[in-house]
């Protein structure tokens, strides 16, 4: 039944909708099927007749299509599709897995004589030994082989049988030939087409007897336009308006102003990043947070400002490349940064070096290419010409990216969230704060240099080398930190530190504290230390903890090890049910200093070191927390030091320079910091600054970034994917080799050279045409439902040509002729008559073209995850809008992230405005993405999405019935009804029809939903307290003089209007 | 093309439905038995066509199980104290590590340090007619010593927890593949009605508890019907299972009802067998939210029952789980995969198994006996491991505080119920238990013969994906372990 052979569906089970558990079942397409002008409804828009609507073009009699051979057999359309599958496996482009050294991709392979007979002879199936193997009777000599669990079809017979026939013309592949824009065909029928794109659809449809459908009425327009391009629905006055202007341009002012709206961007994102798998957690092991937002409002600002996309390409793969790289640049190159990380013990940094390279991989070329390179990671390809070298050629364009900070130092406090991702860059929010903090920067570097010189001036008064001032840093001076933000690198840690953030706990200064909580004992700290602090004479230890109030310990205390080893100084607070050092009378060992401090406020601890028995000149190898019980938070801990006496410090710098250990020329510093003036006043200004920078700091947030290292990394060819085998050649970074070759001369290509060649036309070098195509057929597939070519991200011999190749091809030029310009292609495709149509089916069309490949009418995709929220949130007039900033948490499911550890985390929703902000905003854990977002298909963007499937499950269903946040939007979008829908109930149902569906609601929806109305009275107002409880769900406080069992009414029919099909679809 | 089994099982199946629908709405049963009906007669396995009754022409043969309850011991569980009991090891005690073993072998945390040879940490008995070796930790599981089948020369390839889990699951370890569970649904559907095909259920108890992502029931590229659904032990035991506050149960049937109205009403005009579809979604969703509380409560449990598992209703322990796996087993789910998470233990390896041990034993055994006396362990497959096993090397602390790193070369797992041999060991690690070195069973085996006992070759259950057939046992060798299958 099918004219359309071989437009096999491939993805097709991720692509195709679901619907129930195992066992109910009947499949689904995604699709809603809602018709704009039902007869039976009666919408505003039913009766407007739209002034630029023409009749579509008579239908040639559909003629039956079965069993219909194409004229021309076309060798990438309708032989490559069948070889690739059936036949590339073993005589395709993978030269270690050939089979009879025959290559079926290559002509010239396939014509050449095998010792008396041809694979192929053109236009002589009869002497062709393909045609002889591949309909041979006997099963063991038949091709495919029987191993392959591959079997050719009557009609792929026929098919190659007829194209050899025909002369067994081979052609490129499609997606490496470069586009070209001829003239668009001529359609018999005149008068429907709005711009060139419809010339193509038309004269398509018309050979295969197909008609294109009616433009939809104004309202499905208007509806599917906002939602389109702003993601949201329009407003009734939107609509109102857009219904009753005549204008003629007034389709194409909606297009304009929707395209110029901030909406633009947030809907635009959803799709980029997907593509490029951002999310806000590192995705294994801890799936810690990390810090990536400010790269989101990048892609957001970057549609915004409609940045042309070989720009948007160049920044993220190689901002930093720019001599004087923008802010902006610098941000997006996060892009490099947005892969899966790991910092779980034990993890290899080869292996994982390994693993971030092959995703590094996969994802540009997925992204920028649509080629599925991941597959050469262990050998060629099997289908397209990509070799296992151009894998690792590709990949070491990325070996200039400094990342590994995180696996190298496994062991330092990376437990935190969010976690450090070094390196990471300040995103300035003003050009103030930014000019600030380069003015602080610059006057610090200047009074550093400054006291230096005093230093060294002091220094060479005693005598002594400028050499032996290693530290600059003016904290050190006065106080020494044991403990702060991370563990010590150069020590044996015990215990479980539980790092944790102000966003999850009490933190005293910097980003961290420590968690602890027990019921009896618990400790945590470190021993053996490489780098020992001297204790010096009057030095005081100190530590910030915070105690909770409903959870206060017995007792707390802090134990030092000295230089032996032995951890025998001990200080301790509260009671001595602390077993360590416990002799029953107070000594060094077990020094008891006070009460159990106060809870609920940051207080500090405070021991003289002479107390514990830590005399002068002793050092401090290791310090352990100790607490027996309760939910305790320890902070910076350190060592106050007295200033050094003048004595001791004559002692110090009349000691031979190599004697002196580190910590003693800590103090020489210190003493001279002490002693003179001049570098007294340095330093003073020096804490100002800093003190002001701090600030700065504070409240600007930071971003992942791509530094380069100063010796990119080797790559190796691993073989078969293995990094345990460093028996590979050492490759440089290329392009792939059947694409060309990048001139660089002598030099490394770089990422900036890989940016450029991607976007630069092939007349100069580049494939910008080819990277062209696999944008606009993604725009395509944005607005129309599937792409031209229906596989978004593999253009290979394994996708699926395009339906289109033409207007395919025109679109490329048009795109990249137009110097990338994104909104211009939104248009230009929101323009044409071919997205204006009618979403319905007519009849006999689904027997031709079922999936509606040659567009004779729009599709009904149901609305992606954040949309389906935003929808919701928009209708009950909660929504706010407001662009950018760190994601958003709306209530979740209380002990959802109950798996999560390193360290545990509570997951807590915001209580403010941030709860009511776009899905495009909503915090993405990878590991365990909301709930929501998942029910309805938002990937977890652990690897590259271009496509999303659509299910129809019960999940999702009780998403829409029983989540919060829907139950709290429908109670809004009630109270909105109440307040602004008028007096009378027809009225009322009519507003709520309005603001969820732009319509009014027919006769029998009414009657529904009255019944649904009565019930909910009765039993609200029989049951008052449940109405109550009703109102209570979220946190938005009911309006006053509103009739709480009216809102509880009231809320069950707006529930049932957010479950209709209609309003979570996108006509 | 007729196909015996497929048609029979639509019979079955549609006389079930008939006499125990309950609830089932009309429109949901009609719909249900068309798409049964063409996919029983549809003679292509067209992923995007088949119905979550099963694929077509599945079982490929006659299954020995109907379903599989797979208890992972998250976090790696030692060999070398539960089923592998190693006198050389034991000798070697104290002693460096033969480098031979470990050169050029990827290592966790053990990376740079010296490599000791750690005995075994308790002591070991036979059990039963079999004499099947067993650890002083697991009394429990000792007495199934005739009913199981131990596997001691597993191997898998990926040495840290998160990819390891994935790897198990999914047959490698990349992101975005199906689990097995989803699999197993996607080819033989569900025997449930209103409850999910897969289900998963999660405790913890043990050494620094390993995070475990929900990638790991992801229906990866399938349809996400096929998803495994996480039961939560507190708050709603599946999300939004629960009217919002204030709207009792007649009213939520009444707002079900009304949207299933609004859009069969708008059907009407467009013919959109989706909308059919979504209306059904809506009554399972409904039904799921009566069937699933009643499901986690047990209070029809005797006390006996309750005493044999060791279960404290709602306390979200791996003994509760166990119980739960049971009744969700009698109701005709699918896959039903158990994670204990707690061991993971680097150091204080003694101390940590007793508390997991504590935690797991005696329920495992009261799984395994519950399911034989009510005679469905013969249809039901139970799998018992970790991701990887721990090396023979010690790691942390001297004695009693001794632990072990993790280790892929050779660990162990068992299998019974289901047409699996009980009473037996199967393959073996060397004299040290570092390597698998007899009748060596890789990750992939353990899928094909799991596959295998539910009646599907291994090698024909694939889906096209990026161009390629995908399978759970990928494109190297897998083997069904046939030794080991009655």
């Amino acid at each position: 039944m099918l004219k359309l052979r071989n437009w096999t569906v491939i993805g097709g089970v991720a692509l195709t909708g679901s619907v129930l558990w195992a066992a109910c079942s009947a499949v689904l397409s995604a699709a809603d099927g809602a018709r704009e002008s039902a007869p039976d409804s009666t919408p505003a828009a039913a009766s407007v007749q739209t002034a630029d609507a023409k009749s579509p073009p008579s239908a040639e009699s559909a003629h039956d299509t079965k069993n219909k051979q194409p004229k021309e057999v076309d060798f990438n359309r309708d032989i490559r599709p069948i070889l690739s599958d059936k036949c590339f496996f073993c005589h395709g482009p993978d030269s270690k897995h050939r089979e009879a050294d025959l290559r079926l991709d290559q002509e010239e392979s396939a014509y050449a004589d095998l010792g008396g007979y041809h694979a192929i002879v053109p236009g002589k199936p009869e002497e062709s030994e393909v045609v002889s193997r591949i309909t041979e009777e006997d099963e063991d000599m038949r091709m495919p082989a029987i191993e392959s669990g591959k079997k050719l079809k009557p009609e792929e017979i026929a098919l190659i049988k007829t194209w050899i026939e025909q002369g067994a013309k081979y052609s490129d592949p499609w997606a490496y030939v470069v586009p070209q824009r001829k003239t668009p065909p001529e359609a018999h029928s005149k008068g429907w087409a709005k711009n060139w794109i419809d010339a193509y659809i038309l004269s398509r449809l018309e050979e295969e007897g197909l008609s294109p459908s009616r433009e939809a009425d104004r309202v499905t327009l208007l509806r599917r336009l906002s939602f389109d391009l702003r993601g949201l629905p329009p407003s009734i006055t939107e609509v109102d308006e857009f219904v009753h202007d005549s204008d003629p341009d007034a389709y194409e002012k909606r297009v304009d102003k929707f395209l110029a709206s901030d909406q633009f961007g947030e809907r635009m994102a959803i799709w980029w990043l997907d593509l490029v798998r951002y999310a806000d957690s590192v995705g294994y092991h801890g799936d810690q947070p990390h810090r990536a937002w400010p790269y989101r409002d990048y892609v957001i600002n970057s549609f915004n400002a409609n940045k042309p996309f070989d720009v948007f390409t160049r920044e993220q793969l190689a901002g930093d490349f720019d001599e004087n790289p923008t802010q902006e640049e610098l941000v997006a190159t996060c892009y490099n940064r947005l892969l899966q990380t790991s910092h779980e013990g034990g993890i290899q940094l080869k292996e994982y070096r390994a693993i971030y390279f092959a995703d590094r991989v996969r994802n540009v070329s997925q992204v920028w290419m649509g080629a599925t390179m991941g597959c050469c990671q262990c050998h060629d390809h099997k289908y397209d010409p990509y070799t296992t070298e151009d894998f690792y050629r590709m990949g070491a364009f990325f070996a200039d990216i400094d990342d590994e900070y995180h696996i190298v130092h496994q062991s330092e406090g990376l437990n935190s969230l969010p976690t450090p991702r070094l390196p990471e860059m300040y995103v300035y929010s003003s050009d103030e704060d930014k000019e600030n903090m380069s003015q602080i920067d610059e006057q610090l570097a200047s009074l550093k240099t400054r006291l230096k010189n005093e230093r060294s001036k002091t220094l060479q008064e005693h005598g002594k080398s400028d050499s032996v001032v290693s530290s600059e840093r003016p904290s050190d001076l006065r106080q020494v930190v044991l403990i702060d933000e991370a563990q010590p690198k150069d020590a044996k840690t015990i215990g479980d530190w539980g790092f944790t953030t102000a966003s999850d706990g009490k933190v005293h200064d910097g980003d961290t504290s420590r968690k602890q909580e027990t019921d009896q004992l618990v400790h945590h700290g470190y021993e053996e230390s490489k780098k020992p602090t001297v204790v010096w004479k009057d030095d005081k230890l100190y530590c910030w903890v915070y105690l909770d109030s409903e959870k206060s310990p017995e007792a707390l205390m802090l134990q030092l090890a000295d230089s032996s080893g032995g951890v025998e100084h001990r200080a301790y607070w509260g009671s001595d049910v602390i077993e360590y050092g416990h002799s029953g009378k107070d000594g060094p060992g077990y020094h008891r200093v006070g009460d159990i401090p106060e809870a609920n406020k940051w207080v500090r601890l405070e021991v003289p070191l002479s107390d514990i028995g830590m005399k002068a000149g002793e050092t401090i190898t290791g310090i352990f927390f100790v607490q027996y019980g309760g939910l305790v938070f320890w902070d910076a801990t350190g060592i106050d030091r007295a200033p050094v006496s003048d004595d001791e410090f004559l002692a110090l710098v009349a000691l031979p320079k190599d004697e002196l250990k580190l910590e003693q020329k800590e103090q020489i510093q210190s003493k001279i910091a002490q002693a003179t003036g001049e570098a007294g006043d340095l330093l003073e200004q020096i804490e100002k600054l800093s003190s002001e920078a701090d600030e700065i700091k504070q409240r600007t947030p930071r971003v992942m970034y791509t530094t380069r290292l100063k010796e990119p990394r080797t790559v190796r060819v691993l073989p078969r994917g293995n990094w345990l085998d460093e028996s590979g050649p050492v490759v440089d970074p290329a392009i792939p080799k059947f694409l060309g070759k990048i001139e660089t001369g002598e030099n490394r290509a770089t990422r900036l050279d890989l940016a450029n060649w991607l976007v630069r036309p092939a007349a100069e070098g580049g494939v910008g045409e080819l990277s062209a195509r696999v944008q606009v057929n993604r725009f395509w597939q944005l607005l129309m439902g599937n792409g031209i070519a229906r596989v978004l991200d593999d253009f290979g011999g394994q996708g699926d040509p395009p339906v289109h190749p033409e207007l395919l091809d025109a679109l490329s030029i048009e795109f990249f002729d137009s110097g990338w310009d994104v909104k211009h292609m939104m248009k230009l495709i929101t323009m044409s008559a071919t997205y204006r149509q009618a979403s319905t089916v007519a009849a006999g069309v689904k027997e031709i073209d079922a999936d509606n490949r040659l567009y004779s009418h729009q599709s009904r995709p149901r609305l992606p995850a954040e949309l389906i929220r935003d929808n919701a949130l928009k209708i009950s007039g909660l929504l706010v809008s407001q662009i950018g900033g760190p994601s958003v948490h709306p209530y979740q499911p209380e002990g959802y992230y109950r798996h999560l550890n390193f360290p545990t985390r509570k997951y807590k929703p915001d209580l403010d405005s941030r709860q009511y902000r776009r899905g495009v905003y909503v915090h993405w854990q990878r590991q365990f993405l909301h709930p929501m977002l998942k029910a309805f298909d938002a990937p977890s963007r652990e690897e590259c999405t271009a496509g999303r499937p659509q299910s129809n499950t019960p999940v999702a269903s009780l998403v829409l019935l029983n989540d919060p946040t829907f139950v709290e939007a429908a109670r809004a979008f009630a109270q909105r009804v109440l307040v602004e829908g008028g007096e009378t109930t027809p009225e009322r149902m009519d507003y709520a029809m309005r603001l969820a569906v732009s319509r009014d609601p027919t006769k029998t929806e009414k009657a529904i939903l009255e019944k649904v109305l009565d019930a909910s009275q009765q039993h609200y107002k029989a049951n008052p307290e449940q109405a109550k409880k009703l109102n209570a769900v979220g946190m938005k406080p009911v309006e006053k003089g509103i009739d709480p069992v009216e809102l509880a009414t009231w809320s069950q029919v707006t529930r049932v209007i957010l479950n209709m099909n209609e309003v979570i679809t996108r006509n | 093309m007729f196909d015996r089994a497929t048609f029979t099982n639509y019979l079955n199946r549609r006389t079930f439905l008939r006499s125990t629908g309950v609830g089932l709405g009309s429109l949901a049963l009609q719909s249900l038995l068309a798409a049964e009906s063409r996919s029983a007669t549809s003679a292509k396995t067209d992923p995007s066509d088949t119905v979550s009754l099963g694929l077509p022409g599945l079982p490929h043969h006659k299954p020995t199980a109907k379903r599989v309850i797979f208890l992972c011991m998250a976090g790696g569980p030692s060999h070398l104290e539960t089923f592998d009991y190693k006198p050389v090891l034991e000798a070697h005690d104290g002693q460096a590590m033969p480098e031979e073993y470990t050169k050029g072998q990827p290592i966790a945390q053990l990376q740079g340090k010296k490599l000791i040879c750690q005995g075994p940490m308790t002591k070991f008995k036979q059990y039963g007619q079999s004499g099947l070796t067993v650890s002083d930790f697991f009394p429990w599981q000792g007495k199934l010593a005739d009913e199981i089948c131990v596997i001691k020369s597993m191997v898998t390839e990926q040495i840290n927890h998160d990819p390891a889990h994935t790897f198990m699951n999914t047959g490698t370890a990349l992101s975005g593949r199906p689990s097995m569970g989803a699999w197993i649904t996607y080819g033989l559907g569900s025997e449930s009605s209103d409850l999910p095909g897969f289900v998963v259920l999660t405790s913890a108890g043990g050494r620094s508890p390993q995070p475990i992502a929900s990638r790991q029931w992801s229906a990866g590229f399938l349809p996400s019907r096929f998803q495994g659904v996480e039961f939560n032990s507190a708050g709603d035991p599946v999300h939004y299972v629960r009217n919002p506050a204030g709207v009792p149960n007649e009213l939520q049937r009444q707002v079900v009802d009304a949207v299933k109205q609004l859009d069969t009403n708008r059907n009407k005009t467009v013919h959109n067998p989706e909308i059919d579809t979504r209306i059904a979604a809506y009554e399972m969703a409904f039904r799921m939210q009566t069937s699933v509380p009643e499901l986690v409560d047990v209070s029809d449990e005797s006390q006996e029952t309750l005493d044999m598992y060791g279960a404290k209703p709602g306390d979200g322990s791996f003994a509760s789980n166990c119980l739960l796996a049971r009744r969700l087993a009698e109701r005709g789910v699918r896959f039903i995969h158990l994670y204990h998470r707690g061991w993971d233990h680097h150091g204080d390896l003694q101390k940590f198994m007793n508390i997991c041990s504590d935690h797991t034993d005696r329920a495992t055994w009261a799984l395994l006996n519950d399911l034989k006396q009510r005679g469905m362990l013969e249809d039901t497959l139970l799998i018992w491991g970790g991701e990887f096993g721990r090396t023979p090397m010690a790691q942390g602390g001297k004695g009693k505080q001794s632990g072990r790193d993790h280790h892929i070369k050779g660990f162990s797992m068992w299998m019974a119920g289901g047409g699996v041999k009980g009473g037996m060991s199967y393959g073996a690690t060397d004299e040290l238990g570092y390597n698998a070195v007899d009748n060596v069973v890789h990750v992939r085996d353990l899928h094909a013969t799991m596959l295998h006992v539910l009646g599907i070759e291994h090698q024909r259950l694939s889906v096209r994906h990026q161009g390629l057939d995908m399978k759970l046992t990928g494109v190297k060798e897998a083997r069904v372990v046939h030794d080991i299958l009655i």
